[in-house]
């Protein structure tokens, strides 16, 4: 596998009303062709703005890329020129948000706008472009979608439009799919629908897909490697198998103990995990889980551990060997 | 009253509600109805939690409603305790309020943001002169906090100050502030984080022990509803398709949409995962205006046969536990 992305040290701040969020502490994570990689956390812990920096759509003010290197295809996105940016998203790198009601224009119908990347990054005429289409919609399986050009997102039931979304987001054979929490309003029958997809995608045409999510369970089902994240850092890198199997951070093993799964045994309680998410503008000295944590040591509250491997592939930002 | 009879407290049968759709620019007509609950049966048990689970659209919140008489059932009969609720009368539907509650999934849109904890978790007993001063009433609600894990004393904050999690313990705090008999409990962990889901229902299992409480436990992620609940029904397209026991319904489900929805559930262990047979259900739930004919899930069947387009298949029982299933081809 060929590495297809590579990003360093990257850091993303908001200015608030309460003082500096670190969104995104420090990360950094590589990406190879084919490769499905899962962010997974509770909400607010970065995930989204992880992703959205690779496309540089932090909105500034409030947010601000204040370090790091993002390399892709040999240069440095953050140092990127726009209208090198704009060429890379939607054609290189396809994005496919979280909510698609707000991600698709309401007064234009959804034929214009699955047709426009083929417009602007392909230069096809319009006639051509539709006929794109309508194949684009077909392959997310819309029926009738030669007819159906014509509608309007709100004529489109949810699934439906998230499908056309995801659409859009395959129609210049990207290299990379991000697909931002990409069923959560959906139901499990359609999420299968679309993640089936999208992963089959990878496997035609050699893309990378990321997916962000809270929900192990899919996770599980189509992710290769995993990064865990919490308060805006990456606390766990594992193979899925690995991760499943022998979580080592305790905000992992938390989270694992902590949904119902279909071949667990009901009789035993859930096992949450205490406390509260932290709050990003006002975290704790040291790391930033040890407040909730159940192994904390006494240097827990002086200093945050860094990322350490601790077998092949591996990883985690931990002081404890649990 | 028979021994089962006594031992049922809520039942459900061949209730429908059907809304009215109406069409047009100057003069209004109705175009038709959208069966949202159409001949729905089932019982649940003292001391029961029944699952409810389906797609999105297919009449689950509308079920609850109609049990909690919030909609008015346009056909069927519903009996609570032995008694006929289905068109309650004033007083009596104010007698029924205080045995059945409700937990809403929205734990922002459910509470008033102008009001206080304290105000909002007591108002159920202020509407039902249940409480009869100042310190009994703050006593009270100091004890329902309590019970669900606040802390009294963030009980004059206001809504917007609290977590998502916390929000839907004040939700709790409310629904249990009457001593209800049967709570309906509205996707009361969708909209919360991995890591709160379960904290809330270890609380209402909690409960449940505690005070003898009986669910209807609405949601559609199938390894929450397999972890609450005593017996499950899958509904689709306002039909019930299944019932069973939770061993029954996960072990061995008869229905075709059943073991579609199972299948699409992943499960957070990728060795597991690797050696399921996936069996994705294609297409999208189609209109409740203009449902199929037949069985209303053949155009997405894959063992469809041809009776199936053409006659709806009824709840049959198939095994003496109660297993029950609405299908042709099984
Ligand atoms: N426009 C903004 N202004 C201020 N803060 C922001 C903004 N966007 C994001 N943040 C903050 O950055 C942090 C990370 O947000 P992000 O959207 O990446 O979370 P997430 O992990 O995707 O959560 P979710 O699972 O809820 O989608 C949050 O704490 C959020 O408050
Ligand atoms: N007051 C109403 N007027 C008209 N149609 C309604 C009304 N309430 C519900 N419906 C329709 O009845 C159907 C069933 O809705 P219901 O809210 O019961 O679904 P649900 O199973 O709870 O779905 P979800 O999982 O999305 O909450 C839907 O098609 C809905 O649009
Ligand atoms: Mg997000
Ligand atoms: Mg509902």
């Amino acid at each position: 596998m060929a590495k297809l992305l590579s990003v360093n040290n990257l850091s993303v701040h908001f200015s608030t009303g309460n003082g500096v969020v670190k969104a995104v502490d420090q990360i950094s994570y590589e990406l190879n062709t084919g490769e499905t990689l899962g962010i997974v956390g509770e909400s607010g812990c970065g995930k989204s703005v992880s992703a959205l920096s690779l496309l540089r759509l932090i909105p500034n003010p409030p947010g601000k890329i204040v370090d790091g290197e993002i390399l892709f295809e040999g240069r440095d996105l953050l140092k990127a020129s726009k209208e090198e940016i704009c060429d890379i998203r939607g054609n290189k790198i396809a994005m496919i948000f979280q909510e698609p009601m707000t991600s698709l224009n309401p007064v234009l119908t959804i034929g214009q706008q699955v047709a426009e990347p083929f417009m602007v990054h392909q230069q096809m005429k319009k006639k051509q472009a539709a006929a794109e289409a309508v194949k684009a919609l077909k392959k997310v399986h819309i029926p009738d979608s030669g007819k159906r050009l014509a509608d309007y997102p709100h004529q489109f039931s949810g699934g439906m439009r998230q499908r056309a979304m995801i659409a859009m987001g395959l129609t210049c054979a990207p290299k990379i799919i991000i697909a931002d929490e990409p069923t959560t309003a959906l139901d499990v029958t359609i999420q299968a629908q679309l993640l089936t997809l999208m992963k089959q995608l990878t496997i035609d045409t050699g893309a990378a897909l990321i997916i962000i999510t809270h929900n192990l369970g899919i996770i599980a089902r189509y992710a290769d490697r995993v990064n865990v994240m919490y308060a805006g850092k990456i606390v766990e890198k594992a193979s899925a198998a690995d991760l499943y199997k022998y979580p080592k951070h305790p905000y992992a093993i938390g989270l694992m103990a902590s949904v119902p799964k279909l071949d667990q045994d009901v009789k035993t309680r859930l096992q949450p995990i205490e406390g509260q998410p932290p709050d990003l503008a006002d975290l704790p000295e040291g790391c930033a889980f040890h407040p909730r944590c159940r192994y904390k040591i006494e240097q827990c509250r002086v200093s945050a551990p860094s990322l350490r491997t601790i077998s092949d592939d591996h990883e985690i930002a931990c002081w404890v060997d649990v | 009253m028979s021994d089962k009879e006594k031992n049922i407290l809520l039942e459900v049968k061949a209730v429908s509600k059907f809304f009215p759709v109406h069409g047009g620019f100057i003069f209004k007509r109705k175009l038709g109805d959208i069966k949202a609950v159409d001949r729905v049966s089932f019982h649940i048990k003292k001391g029961e939690t029944l699952g409810l689970v389906g797609e999105s659209g297919c009449g689950k919140t509308t079920t609850g409603r109609l049990i909690l008489n919030l909609e008015e059932a346009s056909h069927g009969i519903i009996t609570f305790d032995g008694k006929d609720i289905t068109h309650p009368g004033k007083k009596e539907n104010r007698a029924l309020k205080k045995e059945m509650q409700v937990i809403f999934q929205d734990p922002f849109g459910s509470l008033n943001p102008r009001m206080t904890v304290r105000e909002i978790v007591g108002q159920p007993l202020i509407i039902h002169h249940m409480t009869t001063g100042k310190a009994e009433f703050k006593q009270k609600v100091d004890h329902l906090l309590e019970i669900v894990g606040l802390n009294p004393g963030m009980a004059d904050r206001y809504p917007h100050e609290f977590s998502g999690g916390q929000r839907q313990r004040i939700g709790i705090a409310r629904a249990l502030s009457l001593k209800p008999r049967f709570i309906v409990c509205d996707e009361p962990v969708s909209a919360l984080d991995v890591s709160i889901q379960a904290q809330i229902i270890n609380l209402l299992e909690q409960l449940q022990e505690d005070f003898g409480l009986t669910y209807l436990f609405i949601a559609h992620d199938l390894a929450v509803v397999r972890h609450i609940s005593d017996r499950i029904a899958v509904m689709y397209l306002g039909n019930i398709v299944e019932v069973a026991s939770r061993a029954d319904l996960y072990n061995h489900p008869c229905h075709p949409y059943t073991r579609g929805l199972l299948s699409a559930v992943p499960i957070p262990d990728p060795e597991v995962e690797a050696k399921r047979e996936q069996f994705v259900i294609q297409g999208e739930v189609p209109s409740l205006m203009n449902p199929p004919d037949g069985c209303k899930f053949h155009p997405r069947c894959p063992r469809a046969i041809p009776i199936c387009y053409e006659q709806s298949p009824s709840l049959l029982q198939q095994t003496d536990a109660g297993h029950w299933a609405a299908c042709h081809n099984i």
